[in-house]
């Protein structure tokens, strides 16, 4: 099944269109994370130390949640290359709960800072930290979302050992958003 | 195995409306572009009146407006404004790039290929249903308070920052646009990759092909950069960030650096399509191979590559570092070596050819001699010294349209002429054809050459009275007989219009390949069913094998063994 799928290059047509999408999300992030440098280099004598701003031991659990997120998912993938389905179920339901978990967290987040008096527009910073994660924010509820479908349509005998590149694409979208977090976390929090 | 579609009995409303079908989309982009073409053109008709005519009421159409843009006729500064915006922001991102990309792409693209479809055909109908409200949204603010975006195509914050509601609705549509452009990348990309008919290799695709894919990598890749700077700037528009305000911390260099590395790409995005269409036509109608093939593909890539390294070339007065400044010049001025090949390849195709003057030739040799114009020019900018001198003048202006409507629009022209048969079975009137390219080429050049006068003799761009300026009144003359080149240039698209419109319902019927050419969408039936062809064709040849010695016919298609 999955290779009528397969064109001229030798690669799946849906797997390819995905990661060209790649391509330019990370030119997204590219301008998102470049534009964050430059401010922050041009407004270095006001920039706060990150810690002294955000609480960090909180976001790196959340950091931790999403890392095993990816992991879960690549187990569901291995499952139902086997022919597993359940293992496939029961990955992409704990990928989505982890997923969930992320955004509780992210959401309580923002509700303590911006209590603190830290918002979009109380600083450079400001606008910038919550830019950032805002948009990454949003491609992890994407995520979610399609992930949720994934799920279902597991359940509706749309995967096989056969045919899985529904639960591979949604892969490589997840583990994408997974590494701009990374990079994310270390940008904004760490340094 | 390759499976055939075969024609499925669709509504009215799944076949022509919400169509997933590449040639239906080709064409709604073709006409959707066509009509902001024209939109975009009276406006600019309108600004070039006031150019020459500071003062005096606009005639017919200066009634219509309301006190906000004009009052007894009379144009107001601020719409002035927002009409200079609007016209660069509608032929740029609703008429050129959409044409190019979206309609001749979309259509040709998978027949040149031998594909039943493009890879994503949903996508593709997401592609234009997302673009065609984008003018709609940034239209619309000419109906809001204090009017339509007015801060120049290029939105320079702190001014875009600051402007009235026009300006978020200007940033909306263009947002819409940009995300338009990128699903129409991912589909063309994944398309040329992975849909090829059998025996397509890479270097026996078509150069319109080879222009699309390479223009679709830049689109992919510059785009979302444009698409970040928009966010960050209806940000500080709406949710009082401070991204390009220098008060909060921010910087509008910054802005000007986002945008550039979208636009200049942008530039290419606007003119490489055009390359490749051109080359197709002039390869056919000389009945000679495209000279240096391979090289043509380099040499666009090559653009494409420099291409992005070149932004700053738009900002040497802004302040930035001088060294920089440097840098970008040498890169700028690398890309003539790219265009002069290209330059010499297409005269070396037409040299000692068995040339046919059609209409789409003549406006695909309009192409070759205008874009030596504006690259010539170009040069100019390039070089920080002289743009010191010419930057924001009047110079600038002659160059964009050089390479815009010198370039890019006649090789839409030259498209339209050379597919129309294919897209509807029907011919364009050939004689309707000449006149308006005559019309067009003849005063495409009174107006726009002009300006080059104008720009060396100091005249700012984007000015709302050149009478105010002590250095400009003896120019004023030139200012005239712009304007009223400008509106023949107008009337000389009637011929087009009429034709178009004409040729759609009782043009000369013809068969599927009336220009005897070689690449495969001749192959497919006029207009070409969905699924476009009957059996999938496998390809023996490269795409240019004109006047083989030994052969009775002048032509090879990529299909016959």
């Amino acid at each position: 099944m999955q290779d009528a799928h397969i064109g001229r290059l030798g690669i799946d047509t849906r797997k390819l269109g995905m990661w060209i999408f790649l391509a330019s999300e990370i030119m997204f992030f590219t301008g998102l994370i470049g534009s964050y440098i430059v401010l922050r280099f041009a407004n270095l004598n006001t920039w706060p130390v990150p810690s002294t701003v955000l609480n960090i031991p909180l976001t790196a659990v959340n950091t931790f949640v999403l890392i095993c997120s990816s992991a879960t998912l690549v187990l569901g993938l291995a499952s139902v290359q086997r022919g597993y389905l359940e293992g496939l179920q029961v990955g992409l339901f704990l990928t989505v709960l982890l997923g969930s978990i992320f955004l509780s967290i992210q959401v309580k987040e923002y509700r303590e800072l911006i209590h603190e008096g830290f918002t979009i527009s109380s600083s450079i910073f400001g606008s910038c930290f919550f830019t950032l994660t805002g948009f990454h924010g949003a491609h992890v509820f994407a995520g979610v979302i399609w992930l949720t479908v994934v799920l279902i349509r597991s359940f509706l005998g749309y995967f096989t050992a056969e045919e899985y590149a529904g639960v591979e694409i949604v892969g490589l979208y997840w583990h994408f958003v997974d590494l701009v977090w990374i990079i994310l976390f270390t940008i904004l929090y760490l340094i | 195995m390759e499976h055939v579609h075969t024609e499925h009995k669709l509504g009215f409303w799944r076949k022509y409306v919400f169509s997933t079908d590449h040639k239906v989309i080709g064409v709604q982009f073709l006409f959707t572009t066509l009509f902001f073409f024209l939109v975009g053109g009276t406006l600019a008709l309108i600004l070039r009146w006031q150019l020459a005519y500071p003062g005096k009421p606009v005639p017919v159409l200066g009634q219509l407006f309301p006190q906000s843009m004009a009052v007894g006729g009379v144009l107001l500064p601020e719409f002035f404004n927002s009409l200079f915006t609007m016209h660069a922001s509608v032929m740029i991102f609703f008429a050129i790039i959409p044409i190019l990309v979206g309609a001749f792409a979309n259509f040709v693209v998978p027949l040149q290929i031998g594909a039943p479809d493009m890879a994503f055909p949903r996508l593709n109908m997401v592609s234009y249903w997302v673009f065609w409200p984008a003018p709609l949204v940034v239209l619309t603010g000419f109906f809001l308070q204090g009017g339509a975006a007015a801060s120049g195509w290029t939105a320079y914050p702190p001014l875009s920052a600051i402007e009235p509601i026009g300006q978020t609705f200007w940033i909306i549509g263009v947002l819409l646009v940009g995300s338009s452009s990128i699903m129409g990348a991912i589909n063309y990309l994944t398309t040329i990759l992975n849909m090829r008919a059998p025996g397509m290799g890479f270097f026996r695709m078509p150069l319109t092909t080879w222009a699309v894919f390479i223009t679709s990598i830049l689109s992919l890749l510059a785009t979302p950069v444009l698409t970040t700077a928009l966010i960050m700037l209806l940000f500080d528009r709406t949710m009082g960030t401070h991204f390009f305000l220098a008060e909060g911390g921010g910087s509008t260099l910054l802005w000007q650096h986002l945008f550039w590395f979208y636009s200049h790409p942008a530039v290419y995005i606007m003119i490489l399509p055009g390359m490749g269409v051109v080359s197709d036509v002039i390869s056919t109608f000389s009945r000679k191979p495209l000279f240096g093939y391979r090289m043509m593909v380099f040499a666009i890539a090559a653009i494409a590559f420099l291409g992005f390294i070149v932004w700053g070339h738009h900002m040497f007065q802004s302040g930035m570092n001088p060294t920089v400044g440097t840098t970008f010049m040498l890169s700028t001025m690398l890309i003539a070596v790219p265009s002069g090949i290209k330059v010499f390849n297409w005269l070396g195709t037409m040299w000692r050819g068995a040339i046919r003057f059609t209409p789409a030739m003549l406006n695909a040799i309009a192409f070759v001699s205008m874009f030596v114009i504006g690259g010539l020019s170009g040069i100019f900018m390039a070089s920080t010294a002289v743009d010191i001198f010419i930057h924001d003048t009047y110079f600038i202006v002659a160059h964009i349209h050089y390479v815009l409507f010198g370039g890019s629009m006649f090789a839409a022209f030259a498209g339209i002429y050379y597919w129309f048969p294919k897209m509807f079975g029907k011919k364009l009137n050939d004689l309707l054809g000449r006149i308006h390219f005559i019309g067009t080429f003849v005063f495409f050049n009174l107006t726009f050459f002009p300006m080059h006068i104008l720009g060396v003799g100091g005249h700012m761009r984007r000015i709302y009275d050149p009478m105010q300026y002590a250095h400009l009144q003896h120019l004023q003359p030139i200012n005239v007989f712009i304007t009223i080149s400008a509106f023949l240039l107008g009337l000389a698209q009637l011929p087009f219009v009429v034709n178009f419109i004409k040729s759609l319902f009782w043009g000369e019927r013809v068969d599927r390949n009336p220009w005897e050419a070689n690449t495969l969408e001749w192959v497919a039936p006029s207009p070409p069913p969905h699924g476009n062809f009957e059996t999938i064709p496998t390809v023996y040849h490269g795409p240019y094998e004109y006047s083989v010695p030994g052969r009775a016919k002048d032509w090879l298609p990529q299909n016959e063994p």
